[in-house]
């Protein structure tokens, strides 16, 4: 094994070898690996290129904080920005480095750190607006940017789950594990989610004892009575993403070895949330501090004890605070040398000076690290100064910089919530102040620092959601606790060491590449009100999102604008923490599992017929025609059409919306919704109708059948079917609450086989029925009840083709019987199945409406020239009001007119505008529907057109791609206007 | 996604509820509206920011209609005053 993996330590199973590949190179590391810490155990020094310069970055710090850590997951489950610090190691994994071109170690990228003065904060605004963004923008979106969107489906499974709990404890650190056992001791149903592959958070890296042993015995001992609690779940690997109204928190669960599944998205729904999140280290700021080699004290002690990895060989500390002395017990341990702990304080505690010299380091008190001196691939140096006298400066040889400029307490989730912050003075941090939600706070997060008090944090935190939701409390033990860094000097702020007056590479946001010289540039611009600044130099907007680089960002502003930070103040943090792949929100809602399609009982016989299927509305998938061998589209479309005007065609029209109604306010109810009277329908009779929404728009056209005295029921667009049963609803139950009907929909309950064409009757009569299909015993219109073989049947005459037409209902279970028998009956007449093609075709001819055709949402029943069905005597209707101070107004609407293209045959694009050529006005209307027709030996249009019907004979102009088409303006009924033929 | 509290389920998840959005006035109550109250009635929403009173449909559950009352600042659904 290489020489950057201990010879013992961390929490890996070295009996278990895996190899993985990084960057085309195999490489092996243990079970219990993440690939970050993997990779230095391999001497992986450079993982990516950052993403504005392309420098090399390394690994910075562990877990999700670690944004620099970004790789590409390859392979068959191939994924862009995962974080190599929380992407645990499985067998086999393959991996690359994001954001460079050819290679990691030679990127072509790094030139641009040669032009870097040229990209300055906001440089895009600036430098790219000439003649336009677009000239440059696809250079610059291959130059920037982080990972690629994977080129193929991915082979493995997302999924969504769902789960609710009273406790939802967010962190398994030392104060979200108590949580978890005081909530779970008084009886709670409690979830504990923890972002790393084990519980512990930073008591894995710690030196303290807890109820004297070691702390992550003491760990293990908690999780195993959790464990044996089935009230309790622990999900391990799985971030909290997102704190959401309702208290809901999302959970991003990652699988940790190369399965089918790879994410889980979890919604949990919490009576009470404790968030136990911990802090994350704040970097100082200086110069060169991205290199690799530069790292958080605690990340190098989580290296280290969890992992059993060295960071370096030899280390400087920089730090301004006690609590990262512990480091230098843990790499003294590890047998990793400190040359130096450079503290800018100007005193520390005899206890922990003692230990440095103990360790054979030299203290230098009073000074900083103004710069990290840069080697082939990592940092060689360090560069001094003494804080006193700046001019006076020191290097240092070393492979290692362990930074500690404080703690940022992980608020995000607490932020996102809606939970307000304040600024801390003494932890120079924002921290919780007050909660929206049903939301309590333990530990770090909280800027609680000694760990006997974090764990009674974590008690009282669970002790006031408990009581909050009126269970009573169990009474816990306290742990007792020892072997803490004896803490006594307070913390000294420093934000950088680098003033910002020269272009310098000193990074406040390692993820976005912005540098302290782009802030104070920023500001000298005008952007020092933390919002603009933040959008203007993106601070902390990309894979950051304010974990290291936000509060530096403040103080560093603040001190450059001579304000307190509490009154720079903080900007919103909203979700994700961490990335999340769209997948993962997406969960098994692929392709057309977003939204299932609905089947008719005879959708199989038609893919059976050859038929070519499309969604027509509402999710139906209907045949769109069906070609016969060779037969091209057009050709198929014609034949149908034509066995439909000279024999007998059969089409499918299950899909139609039907409802029933039921109630002594039935018939008052099609009084209101259509704009035509519906009183004395007799029995077995039905009548066309036009439905207009409040505003007077058009809303659908159908039938309705009278089936029995205060029994109707009503047909409607296949496409409009969900709309109307809420448009119904809400008119039944909300606006008219007098009115009493019972709604029901029914439109999967019968299937329909229409029989339609001028031969259709007789070969009705030919079937073994009980039905009279004699015009004078069942003319248009009317509704009848009977039996086509043992089949109970309804069925309706009424015509959407034009032709004589009988619409036949039967229960869905006897559809594709029915469907069958009519087709082996039909034989004898050439019967011809028809699709959705043909039957626009048909409609087209006869000027038949089409929602989202000729209705766009804007025309009302006059504009369509079916004012005939506006009743205005009736006392009410919905839309009626609107209408009469609608054409009150004479406003010039558009309205419905059949179009001749000059050209005999030349077909006219759908919603092509029609235009008044050579006047830049607005266009006079569109086409909405244009057709090759058979029956009128030419192409037929229909089409909205201002002031249309008094145009009639006009020539008018369409533009399809600049092209012109000239149209006569004529009649929208081309076939059949006395409508003879359907009523036969 | 918010858990809706249907007074015959439950609190069930949002997906299965349709919101008919504001309480307002039934038709009948405008018969006398002139123009302007009416247009005014169609076009206006109050929109605001704090309690307001919804209709909402259990849609893909009992089919029941009810009103709550939802804050508009927080989406928390709070009893009838």
């Amino acid at each position: 094994m290489s020489s950057f993996r201990l010879s013992n330590g961390g929490r890996i199973d070295r009996s278990q070898h895996l190899t993985f590949q990084f960057n085309g190179k195999t490489y092996s590391g243990f079970q219990g690996d993440t690939l970050a810490s993997a990779l230095m155990a391999n001497g992986v020094d450079t993982v990516s290129r950052s993403f504005k310069y392309h420098r090399r970055r390394g690994l910075q710090n562990y877990g999700v904080a670690d944004v620099s850590s970004m790789v590409q997951i390859c392979g068959a489950n191939e994924s862009p920005n995962v974080l190599a610090s929380v992407q645990p190691l499985y067998q086999n994994l393959q991996a690359r480095s994001v954001n460079c071109w050819p290679s990691v170690e030679r990127d072509l990228g790094s030139l641009i750190s040669l032009f870097s003065s040229l990209l300055p904060s906001g440089f895009y605004y600036k430098t790219f607006m000439l003649p336009h963004w677009r000239v440059y923008e696809p250079a610059i979106r291959k130059l920037a940017g982080f990972g690629s969107a994977p080129k193929r489906k991915s082979e493995g499974i997302y999924q969504s789950c769902f789960e609710h709990c009273d406790v939802l404890v967010v962190g398994a650190g030392p104060a979200g594990l108590m949580a978890a056992k005081t909530a779970a001791a008084s009886g709670a149903r409690v979830l504990m989610v923890d972002e790393m592959s084990v519980p512990g958070g930073s008591l894995n890296y710690s030196e303290a004892v807890i109820d004297n042993v070691p702390a992550i015995q003491w760990v293990q001992k908690v999780v195993r009575e959790l464990k044996h609690n089935t009230n309790v779940s622990i999900l391990q690997n799985s971030v909290a993403w997102g704190y959401h109204e309702g208290n809901m928190v999302t959970v991003l669960e990652r699988s940790i070895s190369e399965n089918r599944l790879l994410v889980k998205n979890w919604k949990i729904w919490a009576e009470q949330v404790v968030l136990a999140a911990g802090a994350i280290e704040r970097p100082i700021v200086f110069e060169n501090n991205d290199a690799p080699g530069v790292m958080s004290c605690s990340a190098v002690r989580n290296y280290i004890q969890q992992f059993g990895t060295a960071p370096g060989k030899k280390a400087v500390l920089f730090v301004n605070n006690d609590s990262a002395y512990e480091t230098v017990r843990t790499l003294v341990k590890s047998g990793i040398h400190v040359a130096a702990v450079v503290d800018i304080r100007t005193a520390v505690g005899p206890k922990l000076s003692h230990q440095v010299k103990k360790a054979g380091s030299e203290l230098l008190l009073a000074h900083q690290v103004k710069k990290a001196l840069v080697g082939r691939r990592r940092i060689s140096g360090v560069l001094l100064s003494d804080r006193n006298e700046p001019g006076k400066t020191k290097k240092i040889s070393c492979d290692l910089i362990c930074v500690s400029g404080g703690w940022n307490p992980a608020v995000h989730l607490f932020s996102q919530s809606r939970g307000l912050l304040k600024f801390d003075d003494e932890l120079a941090a924002f921290v919780p102040d007050r909660a929206v939600q049903q939301t309590h706070v333990a530990g770090r997060i909280q800027g609680t620092c000694s760990l006997n008090n974090i764990l009674l944090q974590g008690i009282e935190a669970a002790k006031d959601a408990i009581t909050t939701m009126g269970l009573s409390i169990a009474q816990p033990s306290v742990p007792t606790t020892a072997g803490e860094v004896d803490s006594d000097t307070p913390q000294e702020v420093l934000w950088s060491t680098d003033d910002g007056r020269k272009q310098r590479k000193s990074f406040v946001d390692l993820a976005g590449d912005v540098t302290v010289f782009d802030l104070s540039l920023a500001i000298r611009e005008g952007y020092s009100e933390i919002e603009h600044l933040k959008r203007y130099t993106t601070t902390g907007m990309g894979l950051d999102q304010g974990k290291t680089a936000n509060v530096n960002a403040i103080g560093i502003v603040a001190e450059m604008t001579n304000r307190h930070p509490a009154e720079v103040s903080t900007t919103t943090f909203r979700p994700p923490y961490v990335p999340v792949e769209f997948g993962a929100i997406a969960g098994s809602r692929r392709r057309h599992e977003v939204l299932p399609y609905r089947h008719t009982p005879m959708t199989q016989w038609h893919i059976r017929s050859g038929a070519e299927m499309h969604e027509a509305g509402a999710r139906w998938r209907r045949p769109a025609y069906y070609p016969k061998s060779g037969e091209s589209m057009q050709d198929a479309v014609r034949r149908e059409c034509n066995a439909v005007r000279n024999g007998v065609g059969i089409y499918d029209g299950s899909p139609l919306g039907k409802f029933e109604l039921k109630g002594k306010g039935a018939t008052r109810l099609l009084n209101l919704v259509y704009a035509n009277s519906f009183d004395g329908i007799k029995k077995m009779q039905g009548r066309y109708g036009i439905m207009m929404n409040e505003d007077a728009t058009v809303f659908d056209d159908g039938v309705a059948f009278r089936l029995g005295d205060s029994h109707y029921l009503m047909f409607c667009s296949t496409g409009t079917a969900p709309a109307m049963e809420r448009k119904l609803e809400k008119l039944i139950h909300v606006e008219q609450p007098d009115l009493d009907v019972i709604l029901t929909p029914v439109t999967e309950q019968w299937a329909n086989a229409t029989v339609c064409g001028p031969m259709a009757r007789n070969m009705l009569e030919s079937a073994e029925s009980d039905i009279d299909f004699s015009r004078r015993q069942f003319p248009f219109m009317s509704f009848t009840e009977g039996r086509i073989l043992d089949f109970p049947v309804r069925i309706f005459r009424v015509s959407f083709t034009g032709e004589l037409s009988f619409e036949i209902n039967v229960k869905s279970r006897f559809g594709l019987q029915l469907w069958e028998h009519l087709m082996e009956l039909g034989q004898a007449w050439e019967i011809c199945p028809v699709g959705s093609e043909a039957n626009h075709v048909l409609r087209v001819e006869k000027g038949f409406l089409s929602m989202a055709h000729e209705v766009d949402g804007v025309v009302d029943p006059i504009d369509l020239g079916r004012g005939n069905l506006v009743h205005r005597n009736k006392p009410d209707f919905v839309g009626k009001r609107t209408m009469e101070i609608r054409r009150r107004n004479r406003i010039q609407n558009q309205e419905l007119v059949g179009l001749y293209p000059v050209e005999r045959s030349q077909l006219i694009a759908e919603g092509a505008p029609i235009v008044d050529v050579g006047n830049k006005n607005e266009s006079e209307g569109f086409v909405s529907a244009c057709v090759w027709s058979d029956a009128c030996g030419r192409s037929i249009a229909l089409g909205l057109l201002k002031n249309g019907r008094a145009r009639k004979g006009e020539k008018v102009t369409a533009l399809v791609s600049g092209q012109a088409i000239a149209a006569e303006v004529t009649d929208p009924i081309f076939y059949d206007p006395e409508g003879l033929r359907l009523r036969m | 996604m918010l858990l809706v509290p249907c007074p015959w389920c439950g609190k069930r998840a949002e997906t299965e509820f349709f919101c008919a959005g504001q309480v307002r006035p039934p038709r009948s109550e405008l018969v006398d509206a002139d123009d302007d109250e009416w247009i005014r009635h169609l076009f206006y929403k109050k929109n605001i920011r704090g309690v307001l009173e919804e209709n909402w449909w259990h849609e893909k559950g009992c089919g029941e209609w009810f009103t709550l009352y939802r804050d508009t600042v927080t989406h928390q659904f709070i009893g009838k005053e």
